[in-house]
């Protein structure tokens, strides 16, 4: 089988189907159509792995044109480099996460802009994609660092040992995905209450409106 | 004012209708501005749309010492509960406006993160619509509020208007 | 800084570390901005950034061994007048030295981000207006811009000016809140007063523009809801020509007050290099010295062509904010006076019936436009698969967005990068080691707007 990358210890697993309030809701978008769209997801190659690849892409560029990114993209020969709306976007196996961050750090990008995830629920083999934005004040540049990752815990080293301003970014992630990052000193739940059970921006985690309740003059007491 | 249930006796009701009158000329709205709401009620305060023509300028920040508690904003799950606590400390007698619409029924948020309505959690004797209500519309519920006190549909919490 | 940190607790070691272990001081050998590679120089301790983020807790009966402090845990909101919204601080105080603080937020957690998913591209904006209340238009843009890059499309010039003029305006409007809960939370309670007086104009100009006086949902995908109403020019003028007599008057009023200078001069300082570490983005990061400006760095609309200048701060304290931010507005009003200048005629929109509504008065004379008209409004347009992070500079910082679309009328993950999200990690470091009473200064003058944190 062709290597998964991303999926580093969790193997063949099927993606978590994680307990979330309502199964059957979910949100339009799986049943959108899609106008435009390739038919192959984005981010998938054609055996349903993951790589990088967007609508504007045909194929991912090999070596990005910024000397400072060529720099990183010598030192880590597995990373794929795109341009994803005129902005440079590198994708990196989730264990060379953290790796990469420390380098990209030594090249210059100084800032962790933001920590993020998206949820490819069904679309794609490997669940989540974690995404750093990047920004050097030196050199003026911007860069997203873009890594795979799924399973039952999803996990990814975290970023805020190099930026501490990754940390609420993390947590942030952590409480409405259920993405660990390794290595964060405080990885709680920071929007929910800390009692909350699911992960609210999970696909399967449904919006959770109420009908419109028409009440007369109820109180209370 | 036909129908105002008053006390019996004359010297009680001038009593009651001096106490109502009272109330509503000094009202000390709490300090519970939450979101975009709370930057008109804020506005409402200001020179402009003067709060203090109405003796309310002082917004308490102690819920001891206020007896009106303008929800201003969207009440979210973790915070209901302080909500709820902070009107508790409120004494007697005790008024809630919900300003907004978030806090009347939850407003565009219709999702997991929002209370649908504070009435939910304290009970509501104002609703004032608006996505923010202006510093008129809060000025109108405000003087309704009034209104409803010097004409005794509002007596205290709980009790239903004969 | 405080007398009170001995010269053993200004250690150059890292930031952070993962896991438990000692730290080994490492050189991370970033030539900064500043002249020569600096190391960073930490406020407190190693073991006291890890107590910071509540990894390890002492709770007020234990001691550290070997402290002879008593140390108090001080619970500060949620419901609370002075800490902009509600925020909650849980702070260990010792005596009234604040050794660590932390935030704890989510009290306004709106799922904004899981509605946005639920709204179409055109119905996004309204969501989106809400996230920093006081500086909606901001909100709005940067959406709308994450949109139509998706689309690949670029809107008109009058559309690209009448942005510019807008958020500049809101940026005047929301640092003239910042300045009045400055004032108020400080002690300068006519600040407050006069703040919003100003902003009651700046708040009529946009209400006779866009029919709200917040939460606008003007500025769309494709251009902005309307045109700008007749007689515009006078009122923008009216704003342009009372504005600096005003702020001379709130200068006056505080910028050689003793009072107000023992207050704010060296209070709540953090330095350049932690403000990059944390990626503390808008005037906090200007005001301690760093020359970074989204308007110059990564232009939107048109904004390059426009003269104004970028202030900068020294010291990066409470003084050096609120300066900054009176500047902003100076700057500001000279963008709004360019932008009215040179008002271009033309469309307000994108003439891309797909994407833009048509005129109410054509969807009673053609049938196309009828069907455009269904279509945006019940399917809503269908953007291209891609994603795309942009980002504008509002008034806290860089505000951005992070659009995932596949192919949809509805984005399949829209993220807000919130400034002051991220500049509220800025707080335990500008509090440690500073006094219990600056603690209000202190947020005041990070303007953090709680709708914005917690989304």
């Amino acid at each position: 089988m062709t290597d998964d990358k991303p999926t580093a210890g969790a193997g063949a697993a099927p993606e978590g189907v994680t307990s979330g309030d309502d199964t059957g809701a979910g949100t339009d978008n799986a049943s959108a159509a899609s106008v435009a769209g390739p038919a192959l997801h984005p981010g998938d190659d054609l055996d349903g792995n993951p790589k990088a690849a967007t609508a504007e892409e045909v194929a991912p560029r090999a070596v990005p044109d910024n000397e400072i990114l060529r720099g990183l993209a010598e030192a880590f020969e597995e990373a794929e480099w795109t341009i994803s709306a005129g902005q440079d976007v590198v994708r990196v196996p989730a264990e060379q996460f953290a790796e990469f961050g420390l380098a990209a750090r030594e090249a210059g990008f100084e800032v962790c802009v933001d920590v993020t995830a998206v949820d490819w629920y069904r679309k794609r083999r490997t669940r989540f994609d974690v995404v750093a934005n990047l920004l050097s004040h030196q050199h003026v540049l911007r860069l997203r660092v873009v890594t795979a990752v799924g399973g039952d815990e999803p996990t990814v080293p975290s970023l805020t040992p190099i930026w501490p301003g990754a940390g609420f970014a993390e947590r942030e992630a952590y409480d409405m995905f259920g993405i660990v990052f390794d290595g964060h000193p405080d990885l709680t739940r920071i929007l929910m209450p800390d009692d909350w059970v699911g992960f609210p921006l999970r696909k399967d985690f449904a919006v959770g409106s109420v009908p419109v309740q028409f009440k007369d003059s109820h109180k209370v007491t | 004012m036909a129908d105002v249930p008053r006390p019996p006796g004359i010297l009680m009701s001038t009593v009651e209708m001096a106490a109502r009158w009272a109330a509503t000329r000094s009202m000390f709205p709490a300090t519970f501005g939450l979101a975009c709401c709370a930057i008109e009620m804020m506005a409402t305060g200001a020179a402009h749309y003067d709060l203090a023509r109405f003796g309310m300028e002082v917004f308490r920040a102690s819920p001891r010492q206020a007896d009106l508690m303008i929800v201003a904003g969207r009440v979210s799950q973790k915070m209901a509960p302080v909500l709820r606590q902070v009107y508790d400390q409120m004494p007697d007698p005790k008024w809630v406006i919900s300003m907004g619409a978030c806090a009347s029924t939850g407003g565009m948020f219709n999702n997991y993160a929002l209370v649908q309505g504070v009435d939910q959690v304290v009970p509501v004797d104002i609703y004032v619509p608006g996505c923010p209500p202006g510093p008129q519309s809060l000025m109108h519920g405000i003087l309704t509020l009034h209104d409803k006190i010097m004409s005794g549909e509002i007596l205290r919490h709980g009790a239903v208007p004969a | 800084m405080s007398d009170t940190t001995t010269e053993e607790e200004l250690e150059t070691v890292d930031m952070w570390v993962s896991g438990t272990e000692e730290p080994e001081p490492r050189d991370w050998g970033i030539a900064s901005t500043d002249e020569g590679a600096q190391k960073m120089h930490l406020i407190e301790s190693e073991s006291r950034m890890r107590e910071q983020t509540g990894t390890v807790v002492h709770d007020d009966f234990v001691h550290e061994e070997g402290s002879e402090d008593e140390r108090m845990l001080l619970n500060m909101g949620p419901q609370h007048p002075s800490t902009h919204g509600v925020l909650r601080l849980q702070i260990e105080l010792d005596g009234e030295i604040v050794r660590r603080t932390r935030p704890i937020i989510g009290y306004l957690h709106t799922g904004m981000e899981k509605t946005a998913e639920v709204l179409t591209f055109h119905q996004g904006p309204t969501n989106v207006t809400r996230m920093d209340y006081l500086a909606p238009f901001h909100n709005e843009l940067c959406f709308s811009l994450a949109v139509e890059r998706l689309l690949g499309i670029e809107v008109p010039e009058r559309a690209q000016v009448m942005r510019i003029l807008l958020t500049e305006l809101n940026r005047i409007s929301s640092h003239l809140v910042a300045m009045a809960t400055n004032g108020l939370d400080i002690g300068a309670v006519s600040m407050m007063i006069y703040g919003f007086r100003e902003r009651e104009q700046i708040l009529a100009f946009f209400e006779k523009t866009t029919g709200l006086r917040m939460n606008h949902n003007f500025i769309r995908p494709g251009g902005l809801a309307a045109d700008l109403p007749p007689g515009w020019r006078q009122d923008v003028r009216e704003i342009l020509d009372t504005l600096p007599g005003r702020i001379a008057e709130y200068d006056d009023l505080l910028r050689n007050n003793p009072i107000w200078l023992e207050r704010t001069k060296g209070v709540g300082v953090i330095s350049a290099d932690e403000c990059r570490a944390y990626a503390i983005t808008g005037p906090t990061l200007r005001a301690a010295g760093v020359p970074w400006d989204l308007r110059r760095a990564f232009p939107y609309s048109g904004i390059e062509t426009y003269e104004f200048d970028v202030p900068v701060g020294e010291n990066g304290d409470v003084y050096d904010r609120y300066r900054l931010r009176i500047e902003e507005i100076l700057q500001s009003m000279k963008i709004v006076e360019q932008a009215m200048e040179r008002m271009p005629k033309g469309d307000y929109r994108i003439d891309d019936r797909k994407i833009t509504p048509p005129p109410r008065a054509r969807i009673d004379e053609s049938m196309e436009a009828l069907i455009h008209h269904f279509k945006i409004f019940t399917e809503g347009f269908t953007v291209p698969a891609g994603e795309t992070y942009v980002a504008v500079e509002s008034p806290r910082g860089e505000l951005g967005c992070y659009l995932v679309s596949e192919g949809g009328g509805k984005p399949w993950r829209m993220h807000t990068r919130a400034p002051s999200f991220a500049n509220l990690q800025a707080l335990p470091i500008m509090m440690a080691d500073s006094l219990v009473a600056d603690t209000v200064a202190t947020i005041a003058s990070l303007d953090p707007v709680m709708g914005d944190v917690d989304r």
